[in-house]
């Protein structure tokens, strides 16, 4: 088939698994990626005339890693290689070794290909933009978008990661079960972080940055299908599915947040959440918990929740309790007195946070909350201090906004009593 | 004439699917709809499905007792099982042609078509 689409498909989900065999291959992740590159050109004289490959990645990989060879030899007055016109089917000669290729390392050289884009003398964002430049192969124009940063700027600080990643000692030989988990654990953070700063998006640019939650999801999704018996993998990409469902409805045609409670519940996306449903099952049959299960399990009661009323606080308490033994936190405890406080009224939630004031004491959201327990226990004067210093913290106008409408609230109603809503 | 029941039962690769950009998967949708609307007029299609990732299935080997459950899929092919569709037809002649529609409509990856022996139809779906 001819179709041009088709072909972007075919080289898009085949470009982690060609580069990270690519890599393996020459050990330089410019090589690689030089490499890949004239493989997708071939590709594009090649498959539009003889039709596609059967399998895309093994053509890639075989193809790319000739293409680099090939030049290394000329550069020595060497025999080359027999081009890809002959390649046309890999149903040959050569499919041994491109099984042997892919199939046997693929798992440990995609994990590779992503713990490179972790390394930890890069700051979060780069890791992403890292990430997102190698492995999904989005253009820079694209990630700088995404960022809202200029094109060169991300140029730049691209480049600056690439350099560092390549000074990195990288570990070839097949890691063992104990640093396969550690590569693990450090991928899902940076996919989940690349989530996250899609999911905080918010103002005109939203729509925009909500890519990097789909890419997020499918870069999930592929480790998933690498590592499939990890419940915490599984618990990330649910808990990854579960959020994204909501996004439709968590920002109004300004681009500012609504809040769950005021949320169109019609809005949220059933596929994405039955998907997550069924993942979250799959998970906790492990009996392996983790706080991405936790935390996608709390996602899942949102989502099965016929209103915000009606929903299952006292299990999401519980949940947040879980979580805070697993990942001690403040955050997490401030998330745990805003279920208590449906569970048990503002006074214990009150309570719980107190101790957090200390700790919390820049953070807008705590700020946002403990305005929110006061006014529900009719202490107006000090719940619209709180309210005021939450908007003094405010990290974008659409958290301020939401702040300043509470206000508004609670200045034509000031003296509400006590509703616990269980 | 006897009347035979084909479920035309999906095949592609689901990393290149899943990598459609959203305007092509709408696409591909409203050309489905298409055909799928012409072969229900004519009262001749049955339930259609598609699949959720295969990431989200488990497969339980049930030649042991207490069967073994495995995350994942039940191959580990290049190409999967997406989904399907249960179609009427008067024979093989007729299904490859309402196949052949189909796909026309969604190019790419392969259908099975496969005689149906036995179909209940319960009521989960009404």
């Amino acid at each position: 088939m001819n179709d041009p689409a088709w072909l972007n498909a075919a080289l898009t989900s085949a470009r982690p698994q060609a580069i990270a065999a690519l890599l393996r291959y020459f050990r330089d992740m410019d090589t690689a990626e030089e490499a890949y590159q004239e493989a997708c050109l071939r590709a594009l004289k090649n498959w539009t005339k003889h039709g596609p490959p059967r399998d895309p990645a093994a053509w890639l990989i075989l193809v790319g890693r000739n293409a680099a060879l090939d030049a290394s030899r000329r550069h020595r007055k060497l025999q080359p290689l027999p081009t890809d016109e002959v390649l046309s089917d890999l149903d040959d000669a050569e499919n041994p070794l491109v099984e042997r290729l892919d199939s046997a390392d693929y798992r440990d050289d995609l994990l590779r290909l992503l713990f490179v884009c972790c390394h930890p003398e890069l700051p979060a964002t780069q890791q992403i933009a890292l990430a997102l430049r190698i492995v999904s192969g989005l253009s820079v124009a694209q990630i700088a978008r995404a960022f809202l940063v200029s094109e060169s700027a991300m140029e730049q600080r691209i480049t600056r990661a690439k350099a560092c990643i390549a000074h990195a000692n990288l570990q070839f030989e097949t890691p063992g079960a104990a640093e396969r988990s550690l590569r693990l654990e450090t991928v899902a953070t940076m996919i989940y972080l690349l989530f996250n700063e899609g999911y905080s998006a918010t103002g005109d640019t939203a729509g925009m940055r909500f890519a990097l939650c789909d890419e997020a999801i499918r870069l999930a999704r592929l480790l998933l299908r690498l590592f499939a018996g990890e419940a915490e993998i599984i618990g990330l990409t649910a808990l990854l599915l579960l959020q994204h469902s909501r996004s439709a409805a968590r920002l109004d045609g300004n681009g500012q947040i609504v809040l769950m409670e005021d949320q169109d519940r019609s809005l949220w996306n059933r596929t994405m959440i039955n998907e997550g449903l069924a993942l979250i099952d799959k998970a906790l049959r492990h009996a392996h918990t983790g706080p991405y299960q936790v935390q996608a399990a709390i996602a899942a009661l949102h989502a099965r929740a016929p209103s915000f009323s009606a929903t299952d606080w006292p299990q999401i308490e519980l949940l947040y309790a879980t979580l805070e033994k697993l990942q001690p936190s403040p955050v997490v405890t401030l998330n745990r007195a805003v279920a208590l406080a449906k569970v048990q009224g503002a006074a214990a939630a009150l309570d719980l946070i107190e101790p957090l004031a200390g700790r919390l004491a820049g953070y807008f959201y705590f700020h946002g909350v403990k305005g929110a327990l006061l006014r529900d226990l009719g202490r107006s004067e000090q719940a619209r201090e709180t309210y005021n210093r939450a908007i003094a913290l405010a990290n974008t106008a659409a958290e301020a906004a939401h702040i300043r409408s509470q206000l508004d609230r609670l200045m034509s109603d000031p003296a509400p009593t006590e509703r616990p809503c269980k | 004439m006897p009347i035979l029941l084909y479920a035309v039962l999906c095949y592609h690769s689901e990393d290149v699917v899943m990598s459609w950009p959203a305007p092509r998967e709408a696409a591909v949708m409203d050309r489905l709809a298409a055909v799928e609307e012409k072969l229900s007029k004519a009262g001749r299609l049955g339930p259609v499905a598609k699949l959720m990732p295969t990431t989200a299935a488990v497969t339980l080997r049930k030649d042991q007792d207490p069967p073994l459950i495995i995350d994942g899929p039940f191959a580990e092919t290049k190409e999967q099982l997406l989904g399907f569709f249960i179609i009427e037809c008067a024979g093989l002649p007729e299904a490859i042609t309402a196949a052949s529609e189909l796909a026309r409509a969604n190019p790419g990856g392969a259908y099975e078509i496969r005689p149906v022996a036995v179909l209940r139809t319960n009521k989960v779906f009404q």
